[in-house]
């Protein structure tokens, strides 16, 4: 085994968000769904932390995009969470099969 | 092999294995438990990394905010003890093949090229030096999206508030 460096990061990265673009397009329950959203921020995030520290290690620029992006992630999962129940409560369902009365 | 490697490699295995699972299992508390484990795994990368704050915000933020509010959403939205429907062989062999063709894209984009790490001076991320460039107003201070972001946040509050708001049953135009 190798001394990790900045390609393991990246293959980390690029595998979690591969995996969670799978789980996006396999999965049909919106829980479950923003539960692979939410590992690829990760991913992003990751991403973001890897080359601040091993390419620009005079800034933090990278480090404070992830601080927004986890906080805008907060955001999302919050707005997401109420637009799930409120669906749950008119649908009985969280099945994104079930939920097409606009889609024409 | 140092422990420092041998720390580094069980926490990829752990994050990968657990995302993994995370969108393979069919039954759905499993899935957030899966999707908790896998954020610990990233949040200890950060601290391989020496990044504690950002890892420290990473454990309070995700595994203590958002697998919460997701393992309260499962409560009030699935019957338990219910597996998830099976989906297509298809469905997930074509997805399986388009996730595993991105990443051998990316992977061989990212072998053809060298990153050169800049030779400055590192800058340690204390908190102190992180406090000092968030509220910073000058040249590389982020006063401006902070502020930005608080109102994003606020905003988001108010809209959560007004979507789950249960509405009287007079008023069932909404």
């Amino acid at each position: 085994m190798i001394e990790p460096g900045l390609y393991h990061m990246l293959f980390i990265s690029a595998a979690l968000f591969f995996i969670g673009v799978f789980g996006f397009f396999t999965r049909r329950n919106l829980v479950t769904m923003l539960m692979s959203v939410e590992l690829i921020l990760n991913s992003v995030n990751l991403n973001f932390i890897a080359f601040n520290k091993y390419v620009w290690p005079d800034r933090l620029d990278g480090l404070f995009f992830t601080i927004f992006v986890i906080a805008i992630a907060a955001a999302e999962a919050a707005v997401a969470i109420a637009i799930i129940i409120n669906l749950y409560r008119s649908h009985q369902s969280i099945d994104v099969e079930n939920a097409e009365e606009m889609k024409y | 092999m140092s422990g420092s490697t041998f720390i580094f490699y069980l926490l990829a295995a752990l994050t990968l294995v657990s995302g993994v699972l995370s969108v393979t299992t069919r039954m759905i508390f499993r899935a957030a438990i899966y999707l908790l484990f896998s954020l610990i795994g990233i949040a200890g990368i950060y601290f391989w990394l020496q990044y504690e704050f950002i890892a420290a915000v990473q454990i309070v933020v995700y595994v203590g905010g958002i697998v919460v509010l997701i393992i309260f959403s499962i409560f009030l939205t699935q019957q338990t003890g219910e597996l998830l429907p099976k989906q297509k062989m298809g469905r997930q062999l074509f997805s399986a093949l388009a996730a595993f063709c991105g990443l051998a894209l990316v992977m061989l984009q990212l072998a053809q090229h060298a990153f050169t790490a800049t030779s400055n001076k590192a800058i340690a991320p204390t908190v102190a030096n992180i406090g000092n460039q968030m509220l910073g107003i000058g040249d590389r201070g982020f006063a401006l999206p902070f502020e930005v972001v608080s109102i994003l946040l606020l905003a988001a509050m108010i809209g959560c508030i007004v979507i789950a708001l249960k509405s009287k049953p007079e008023t069932t135009t909404t």
